[in-house]
């Protein structure tokens, strides 16, 4: 690999990092399930620009696209459920914070 | 090097979006931002050579996430604006120790990762298939494991959304 290349991934990694940080306070500090899922949203938008980094770096653009898209449906599954739970548990107990679902308790 | 200065634009307005979409009060604003986020992301990946993945994104998660997010919000309570005022104070005290935390960690990254001491091992050369190639020939596998993600998916959102008999 040559040292550009190199150059070019770590100052893309730097950003990575920086976003996953972002992404990572959202969910910790934020008492709002559409919150927690946005900062998931932002947590994923960075492994999907880790691995298109590291494809384009080493050259293998196809198959880093092949598993961003598989990245990208299984994403969209997963909000769409996730967006679901968070409906259901505003229906059934009138708020998305999560320290008040109480009734989910085992 | 003008390549670089665009990458480098787009990486810092991909960072000043995403701190934005965290930190700002209405959640509204945060999903407009998440779209932006999106739209970001897949300039860069186009610039990075990867234009289908691009499109992906830009259509799936700009565009439907938004509207999966604004559907689940429209459902949901306005608050008052007494409750707003006050909320906008805690979430201040929470989240202005956020861009520290990324200007600490970027100036911590930048001694260390700028000037790298390291280097990768040398890669097996790539067999020169196309996207498409790779999809329905090698990575079938993962195209049957995509099928039955959406199927769960649908089935999880049928029994979440199902009307109790009475």
């Amino acid at each position: 690999m040559s040292q550009s290349a190199l150059q070019l991934f770590c100052t893309f990694g730097i950003f990575i990092i920086l976003l996953l940080i972002t992404g990572a306070y959202c969910m910790f500090v934020s008492f709002n399930l559409i919150r927690v899922l946005i900062g998931f949203e932002i947590l994923i938008k960075a492994v999907t620009l880790l691995i298109i980094c590291a494809g384009y770096v080493c050259g293998r653009t196809a198959l880093a696209q092949a598993i961003v898209i598989t990245l990208i449906v299984i994403e969209i599954v997963v909000m769409v459920v996730a967006g679901g739970v968070a409906l259901w548990a505003y229906r059934h107990n009138k708020t998305i914070d999560p320290r008040k679902l109480s009734n989910l308790k085992g | 090097m003008v390549n670089m200065t665009i990458n480098l634009i787009l990486l810092f307005a991909l960072i000043l979006v995403a701190l934005w979409t965290v930190m700002t009060i209405r959640l509204i604003r945060s999903i407009v931002g998440l779209a932006l986020t999106s739209a970001i992301l897949s300039v860069i990946m186009y610039r990075l050579h990867s234009p289908l993945a691009a499109v992906f994104e830009l259509s799936v998660c700009s565009g439907l996430i938004s509207v999966i997010f604004v559907t689940t919000v429209s459902f949901t309570q306005r608050i008052s604006k007494e409750k707003l005022r006050i909320r906008r104070k805690e979430r201040l005290l929470k989240f202005w120790y956020l861009p520290v935390i990324l200007i600490a960690t970027a100036v911590m990254l930048c001694q260390h990762l700028l000037t790298p001491q390291f280097t990768l091992p040398l890669l097996v050369p790539a067999q020169g298939l196309g996207v498409r190639d790779l999809l329905w020939s090698c990575r079938h596998l993962d195209l049957l494991g995509q099928v039955v993600m959406l199927l769960a998916g649908a089935f999880g959102v049928v029994i979440l959304f199902k009307e109790s008999r009475k």
